[in-house]
């Protein structure tokens, strides 16, 4: 029995060919335009208001489009994006470094390990330069150095400084740009925000995307919007792993709704493990912190030579130290990017020199930097990465090594999109990690904050309207029977979930969950785990619709069934997470297959069997399209970080 | 380690509410305030009770969604730190630890620990922004900013907008969240323009929000999470005075 169909391969219509240097110039030409009068009466929904939702509210706001925001924070200042820390890449070459936007865009096809397209990536790499500029106009305090020009750093998987910052906080500033120029547009009337709002379905209608079926998380209200477009910018899938660097509420609901709508969903099973995050401490553990990549620029990773060797790293001499990445990454060391720096870890924890709790850490020792810069040096970089590591673990990371390990952190795979940002639904548009389109197999630091942004202030705002130009659409009402079926399916399953009333919390299937996809589809994966975890999912999920408990109504603020909704799409999503894992039966980036790597440990893979984006269409067995990926300009080499 | 807690419990924006005690058992000390308050909720799902509602997201310190007066301090006793990076190793053994959430007439209690922040977002929405729509940029090195300034701009830009400063005030003002925006855009050349119309209008929405007035008690700044000093509200209120002299 297979777990999964072939279907008919795909092709990314929307990119132009030619010259790769020109690609997005001319599709910017081609795309239709529509003129300022028409675009007020035009509407967008734009779900999620991280840096890509945020972005593109405000640029399609600006504009002239009549936008509606939805998030399910209590405010769209508070998305995920906040949390990001380290940096944002752009190829500025300030430094005179050897840097270009032909760099940025080589460095991240590489990276991604030739899953990625090139003319996406390429664009990317072009934008960047914009998104440094619009930020610091907004007010970004980005750092700068005492001439009063803007300071960079390097990050994992580079060798050049293209990496702007805001101490590890970047993210947030980055957010909070955003956000204001998005409150500025809500304060002028053009975008109507809805936040504590969930969307729980999309409503297609003669094949397109007109609109969201949304629960109000405070009175449970649900109720139907309608529109011309929908944006989905909800994020990554990371929760399904329950642990994971992740905010509680991030979710796969408002993508998987759309995927079970005909979306084609792409790569599930890359997902990025980040090798620097604190390890587990307990039972009770709820979330993961990471630390910021940026601390592989001066913090040495090891591990002690012998196995078992428990004696505090202080009493571990030079010599019985083991500094891996520095021994086997010679001319990379401690910057590999991340899947390399992840799995090192691993290995050596599976040879049993890990240390900590369970032997499952490694130390990230500052002792050299200070030495060499002085500790006010270091506290200026990385002060608050400090703080926050002394107030969770209680030890203090200037006089003892930090132990980390690695966690799961960013979801490479997505809703399939084309070069416009189009799935395969018109007028659904996926933005940032929702979609899969610029990373590959593999992302490196400092490129999420690049891509969300690039998506929401320069690409989607030039591309929306080549859709758009063909509306107004025909007005669609409430009351017609594609819009009401969806809303229906929404009521029937948070009934149907409230009438379980079994004896199992959310959290702990959620947990099982997350025990499963770790240990089976997590930093190696093997076709004997894989086939194993999709029973053992199927079983779950079974047992879930049997067992559960989800107490209080659907008409008031109920956190549980927020929960177990998003648990009930991670259920599904884990599975063809695995099919996926699956049926690529090579390693490449985060994927990594134990039957498929070189003799000395490193990923393989078959770009003749596999140098393919797998879209997933939704059904009882899912059918794989191919999108065939075609490298002009970087040949696909074997990536070597040695 | 067992401890108690008394949580404030209340259906909604108009029930009565009232402190409701709760033993928690087994509580490792490595835990968070918040995985405290997921141990007891498991319990009370299982027990046929209502979990309480709390907010949450990020858990790191950063997102500003959680808050709640914890034996009465914002945040609760550690300094510069939200009640997400709180750990149990701060209480002891067979403590009894008092649960509210904010207290504020421009924050609406919707259910137990949570509240209606959505006043903050007034204020950014009256003027907490530079007006740079997309595409207008010129080049990021256009215009240098002393490092002085640009980390000054940092520091206060680094508010989280959880809301603690609020409900630490006597008052019940807003005045050192207003403040720090002010301050982030007010420091940078590209804030300058805007910089009058800003201080005022977003006062003024501060007001219309329902917050209280800012009498310099100082509570706000010894429980923010990100040590925003009380030094700004000062350099706010220069600001208000230059704005309102030169109109």
């Amino acid at each position: 029995m297979s777990f999964w169909t072939e279907g008919e391969d795909i092709a990314d219509q929307a990119a132009p060919d030619g010259p790769i240097e020109t690609r997005w110039e001319r599709r910017k030409f081609s795309a239709k335009l529509v003129n300022p009068a028409n675009r007020r009466k035009l509407t967008v929904i734009v779900v999620g208001t991280g840096l890509a939702g945020g972005s593109a509210a405000a640029t399609l706001a600006e504009a002239g489009y009549r936008v509606r925001s939805y998030c399910y924070q209590d405010s769209p200042r508070r998305a995920h994006s906040i949390a990001a820390q380290g940096g944002i890449n752009a190829a500025k070459n300030y430094r005179n470094d050897g840097d270009s936007v032909y760099r940025l865009f080589y460095d991240t096809v590489k990276g991604g390990d030739f899953r990625a397209r090139e003319s996406n990536v390429y664009r990317l790499a072009e934008v960047s330069v914009n998104i440094i500029d619009q930020c610091v106009a907004q007010g970004v305090p980005f750092a700068r150095e005492y001439g009063g020009l803007l300071d960079n750093r390097s990050f994992g998987g580079t060798q050049v400084s293209r990496t702007f910052y805001a101490r590890g906080q970047t993210g947030q500033q980055l957010l909070l740009g955003a956000y204001q120029a998005m409150e500025r547009q809500i304060g002028l009337g053009t975008i109507e925000m809805f936040a504590r709002h969930e969307m729980l379905e999309l409503v297609v209608v003669d094949g397109k995307a007109r609109g969201i079926v949304v629960r109000d998380l405070v009175t449970g209200e649900i109720s139907t919007d309608l529109a011309d477009a929908v944006v989905l910018a909800s994020g990554g899938y990371g929760n399904v792993f329950f642990l994971s660097t992740n905010a509680k509420g991030c979710n796969v609901t408002a993508t998987w709704r759309a995927h079970r709508k005909g979306a084609l969903f792409a790569n599930p099973c890359y997902t990025q493990i980040h090798p620097t995050c604190i390890p587990e401490s307990g039972t009770h553990q709820s979330k993961l912190t990471l630390m910021s990549e940026s601390l592989r620029n001066d913090g040495r990773v090891w591990v002690p030579l012998a196995r078992g060797d428990s004696r505090a790293p202080g009493d571990i001499g030079e010599h019985e130290r083991d500094y891996y990445l520095e021994r086997i990454y010679p001319s990379f060391g401690n910057l590999v990017p991340r899947d390399i720096a992840s799995r090192a870890a691993k290995n050596v924890c599976d040879e049993g020199r890990g240390v900590g709790p369970g032997g499952l850490g490694v130390y990230l020792d500052f002792a050299d930097a200070i030495d060499r810069l002085g500790k006010p040096a270091v506290e200026a970089k990385y002060g608050n990465l400090f703080e926050m590591y002394q107030r969770i673990t209680g030890e203090d990371p200037y006089a003892v090594p930090m132990r980390i390990y690695p966690a799961v952190h960013y979801t490479m795979g997505g809703l399939w999109v084309d070069y416009d940002l189009q799935s395969t639904i018109p007028g659904l548009f996926v933005i940032g990690e929702a979609n899969f389109s610029d990373h590959g197999a593999n992302r490196l630091g400092a490129s999420a904050l690049m891509q969300g942004l690039a998506d929401g202030y320069f690409v989607l705002p030039n591309t929306l309207n080549n859709y758009l130009a063909s509306g107004p659409f025909d007005k669609v009402e409430p009351s017609h029977p594609d819009v009401a079926a969806a809303r229906a399916q929404v009521e029937d399953r948070l009934t149907r979930l409230l009438a379980v009333d079994g004896d199992r919390t959310v959290d702990s299937f959620h947990r099982e969950l997350g025990h499963i996809m770790w240990e089976y589809c997590g930093m190696e994966r093997t076709e004997e785990g894989l086939t194993k975890a999709i029973g053992l999912i199927r079983g779950l999920r079974e047992e879930f619709w049997q067992r559960v408990r989800v107490p209080g109504t659907g008409e008031q603020l109920n956190q549980n069934l927020e929960k177990a909704g998003r648990v009930a799409d991670f259920f599904e999503l884990g599975e063809l997470m695995c099919i996926d894992a699956l049926h690529r039966a090579e390693s490449a980036g985060g994927h990594f297959r134990a039957e498929s790597q070189t003799p000395d440990g490193e990923a393989l893979r078959h770009d003749d069997r596999f140098g393919y984006v797998a879209a997933w269409g939704f059904g009882e067995t899912p059918v794989l399209h191919k999108e065939k990926l075609d490298f002009e300009y970087v040949h696909p080499s074997t990536r070597s970080y040695k | 380690m067992d401890i108690q807690v008394r949580v404030w419990r209340q259906q909604g924006p108009s029930s009565a509410g009232k402190m409701v005690t709760y033993d928690v058992k087994d509580i490792s000390p490595d835990a968070s305030f918040l995985e405290m308050l997921d141990v007891l909720n498991e319990k009370l799902i299982l027990d046929g009770d209502d979990p309480v509602a709390f907010d949450h997201d990020c858990r790191e310190g950063i997102c500003g969604m959680c808050g709640m007066m914890i034996n009465g301090v914002a945040h609760g006793p550690e300094r510069a730190t939200t009640t997400c990076q709180l750990h149990m190793r701060h209480f002891s053994d067979g403590d009894t630890i008092d649960v509210e959430p904010w207290r504020a007439a421009a924050f609406p209690v919707v259910k137990d620990l949570v509240v209606d922040r959505g006043a903050f977002d007034e204020i950014i929405q009256a003027g907490g922004y530079i007006t740079a729509p997309t595409g207008t940029a010129p080049d990021a090195h256009a215009t240098p900013v002393t490092k002085l300034d640009a980390d000054a701009a940092f520091e206060a830009a680094t508010c989280i907008g959880c809301g603690a400063c609020v409900a630490a005030c006597p008052n019940g003002s807003s005045m050192l969240f207003t403040a720090a925006k002010v301050a982030h855009l007010g420091l940078l050349p590209q804030g300058q323009p805007e910089r009058d119309t800003r201080v005022v209008d977003m006062l003024q929405a501060q007001d219309d929000a329902g917050f209280g007035g800012c009498t310099n008690m100082g509570e706000c700044t010894t429980v923010c999470p990100k040590g925003i000093p009380l030094t700004l509200i000062g350099r706010l209120n220069n600001d208000y005075r230059k704005a309102i002299g030169s109109r």
